[in-house]
């Protein structure tokens, strides 16, 4: 048999088995509170769409039923607080799509793991418990954590998001709960000038609407949240910016017959824009210029570059490079050593003014001195508080200065040129996230 | 067939593209950002794939790291034949250190003669992190392996006594990896994260990469002991009772001999793997190993004892 014949003798079993793979993966997170339901939502999603593996299941089976849950929820502390604490990445695949999930803990002390994990997802599944809600009234609140997760993610620019109204079969009129609670979330989402994507009645439990839909329960007419996930994009590189690239790493040659006349290769990922032979780049810190001689892609193929893909990039003339510098469109970045930033705080030790930290952007590592906290946000309404300090988990505008001057663009431009992280110059702990303003 | 472009399609490179691309940007990384990093190469299918993006990453003969292989001595020789040939092609350093000269140092000492070493490769481990200060280990674990793999970052924090902390893990927001270290202290590097024991198949099918034999089917003695098909060796002989039969058999995973089975198949290329993975119903490690199954925790208890 021919590996061509192999593949299409499989196709039957593959489908069946839910493990064909497809073009891009879609990295997605679950988040909510605690107890409603994510671990049971994901477990649902990996069973229906038949990606767990019968060891796995058997491992779940407790006096004869099966807790989804237990599927995720893989550390002993986990299990004996039936919490989850850190984000699991789970893998499975349809048909249509492959899936990676990003399994965020709902506890408010555990923010800075929910962070972790949309920083680089594609979409967020925001679950919503309907059984503590006050559903028959259309005025009714939010959960807290409701509120804070979707607010979070929108600042994350997670690029679509979902809601998904869950246990929907534990209350006594489906149909009245899934109207109000919709509404009630659309008015909060407008509000806060949130963009949903859809809002999908599901219970994790009896498995409605999470792989298998089910027409016309609690009104809804629309796809089931497996097959709404198979719809959404991907995360669109930053490709209408000018060209910038942080170096990663510099790869030196005495003599090679694979780059031009030996030099030196500056291997990174594109962050904004794209890179070709011909073009003129600006090197920062040391502001020389140079001309791009050649670009190879990550397996060092001679090719253009878009963002969000690694290069390695010669360039035409010998100029001072290292890991941490930038190579920039000239004329385009203005280096600062001041920036206001939004930032989610990590450490257990709270964030004061007048503190130096490292800072890292890109591959650069630079000291970082907190000017000033601007306001703290309140995490529920992102209405501004005046504070002094950000303990753990919360979310301020602080006002930054730099060692050095470095090229940042806003968090709502660029993800790369727009984040960084500050880390605890004694502990060496992550401390905080920040996104430029 | 008319629907075959359908099936390539379907079984297409590009999600591969990205996994590689991903793993050489570790690679890379870790090149850059430490002093004495490490590579932990077995000879098995999930380092050789780290090995083959490790060439592309570096170009080959500039691997700029050494390998390093921590031997319980139970391993099989078609598997240490493999690394040792493998490692001199490339012309790679590679060190071996033994859990047999630390268990004549004293630092390992076994329950029972008979005791499985492969819980032991951790204070060996230990003493080569020790001997050549390396400040990172890459390793080829991936997330789909276990439940504690699934919660651990790429870049793993381990302190001086090379524990994993799962409550304490460093936040890995986009790809700002913090890979400070205090003295002493290491990491952990697992560039293949998000691989799945069918993407490894797929890259090794597309690649050609060459492994040990015992992944293909063979002939092999066995006996039939609790659901696992455990194979009949000097190390791990018959109990008594026992009815030794010989099968069409080959290795999802290759480590420790006493610990080690293979599984019930007749795939003799990468491709036939590729589908009989597609079509498994059992995880590899459900299918293979006698260690893991001993209490749903196994794995973070030995991580936490500075495991990889």
């Amino acid at each position: 048999m021919t590996t061509m014949d192999l593949i299409a003798a499989s196709a039957d079993t593959a489908s069946a088995n839910g493990q064909n793979d497809l073009r891009s993966a879609l990295k997605f997170i679950t988040c909510g509170s605690v107890d409603d339901g994510k671990s049971t939502l994901i477990g649902r999603l990996l069973v229906d769409s038949k990606a767990v593996l019968v060891d796995h299941l058997a491992g779940v089976q407790r006096a004869g039923e099966t807790d989804l849950a237990l599927l995720t929820d893989g550390l002993s502390a986990e299990r004996e607080q039936g919490i989850t604490i850190d984000v699991a990445y789970r893998y499975f695949a349809t048909e249509h799509r492959k899936f990676i999930i990003g399994d965020a803990p709902g506890h408010e002390q555990y923010t800075r793991n929910m962070v972790t994990a949309a920083s680089s997802a594609d979409a967020a599944v925001v679950l919503v418990d309907a059984t503590k809600l006050d559903w028959q009234n259309p005025d009714m609140e939010l959960l807290q954590q409701t509120r804070r997760h979707s607010l979070l993610v929108n600042l994350l620019r997670v690029p679509s998001i979902v809601f998904a109204v869950n246990k929907l079969d534990a209350v006594e009129d489906a149909t009245l709960a899934f109207q109000n609670i919709s509404g009630a979330l659309a008015k909060f989402a407008e509000a806060a000038k949130i963009p949903v994507r859809a809002t999908v009645p599901v219970s994790a439990l009896k498995g409605f609407n999470v792989v298998d839909g089910k027409p016309g329960w609690c009104g809804y007419e629309g796809l089931s949240l497996l097959d709404l996930l198979e719809t959404l994009p991907g995360t669109p590189a930053e490709t209408a910016e000018a060209f910038s690239f942080p170096v990663q790493w510099v790869e030196k040659f005495s003599s090679s017959s694979d780059t031009s006349q030996g030099r030196r290769v500056f291997w990174g990922r594109v962050a904004t824009g794209n890179v070709q032979p011909g073009q003129t780049v600006t090197v920062l810190p040391s502001g020389q210029t140079a001309v791009v001689a050649q670009v190879l892609d990550h397996i060092r193929q001679p090719k253009a570059i878009p963002a969000g893909h690694s290069a390695g990039i010669v360039l035409d003339r010998e100029v001072d490079v290292s890991r941490g510098d930038w190579l920039l469109a000239p004329d385009t970045f203005t280096p600062s050593r001041e920036v206001a930033v939004t930032m989610a705080w990590m450490d257990d030790e709270p964030l004061v003014a007048g503190r130096v930290y490292w800072a890292l952007q890109g591959h650069r590592w630079v000291k970082a001195k907190v000017r000033r906290i601007v306001h703290k946000l309140d995490v529920n309404t992102l209405a501004e508080e005046d504070a002094s300090e950000l303990p753990p988990n919360a979310i301020g505008h602080v006002e930054l200065s730099f060692q050095e001057p470095l090229v940042t663009l806003p968090y709502l431009r660029s993800r790369i040129l727009g984040s960084l992280v500050l880390v605890d110059t004694a502990s060496h702990k992550t401390s905080g996230a920040a996104l430029v303003l | 067939m008319n629907h075959e472009p359908d099936l390539l399609a379907k079984l297409s490179n590009s999600h591969l593209d990205a996994l590689e691309e991903e793993t050489i940007f570790i690679l890379r990384e870790v090149a850059a950002a430490f002093e004495r990093p490490t590579l932990l190469f077995s000879g098995g299918k999930d380092s050789l794939v780290m090995l083959k993006c490790a060439e592309k990453a570096f170009g080959i003969g500039r691997i700029p790291f050494p390998l390093l292989m921590i031997d319980t001595g139970h391993n099989f020789h078609e598997v240490t034949d493999f690394r040792d040939s493998r490692a001199k092609e490339l012309g790679a350093e590679l060190i071996v250190r033994n859990v047999e000269d630390s268990m004549k140092r004293g630092t390992v000492r076994l329950a029972h003669p008979g005791e499985s070493r492969n819980v032991h490769q951790s204070v060996t481990l230990l003493e080569a992190i020790d001997e050549f200060r390396f400040d990172a280990l890459i390793g080829g674990a991936r997330r789909d392996e276990e439940k504690a793999r699934a919660k651990e970052r790429i870049f793993s924090h381990r302190d001086s006594f090379g524990q994993w902390q799962p409550k304490a893990q460093r936040p890995e927001l986009w790809t700002l990896f913090n890979t400070r270290l205090q003295p002493g202290e290491h990491f952990r590097v697992f560039p293949i994260s998000n691989w799945t024991e069918l993407d490894v198949w797929q890259y090794i099918e597309r690649e050609h990469i060459e492994l040990p034999s015992l992944y293909y089917a063979h002939q092999r003695k066995i006996v039939e002991r609790k659901g696992l098909l455990v194979p009949v060796t000097e190390l791990t002989p018959a109990r008594d009772g026992e009815e030794v039969i010989e099968k069409t058999v080959r290795f999802r995973t290759v480590g420790d001999i006493t610990c080690t089975c293979p599984v019930d198949s007749t795939a003799a290329t990468a491709a036939e793997i590729v589908i009989e993975t597609l079509a498994a119903d059992v995880s590899e490690r459900g299918a293979t190993r006698m260690d893991d199954k001993t209490s749903d925790a196994s794995m973070e208890k030995r991580k936490k004892d500075g495991y990889f």
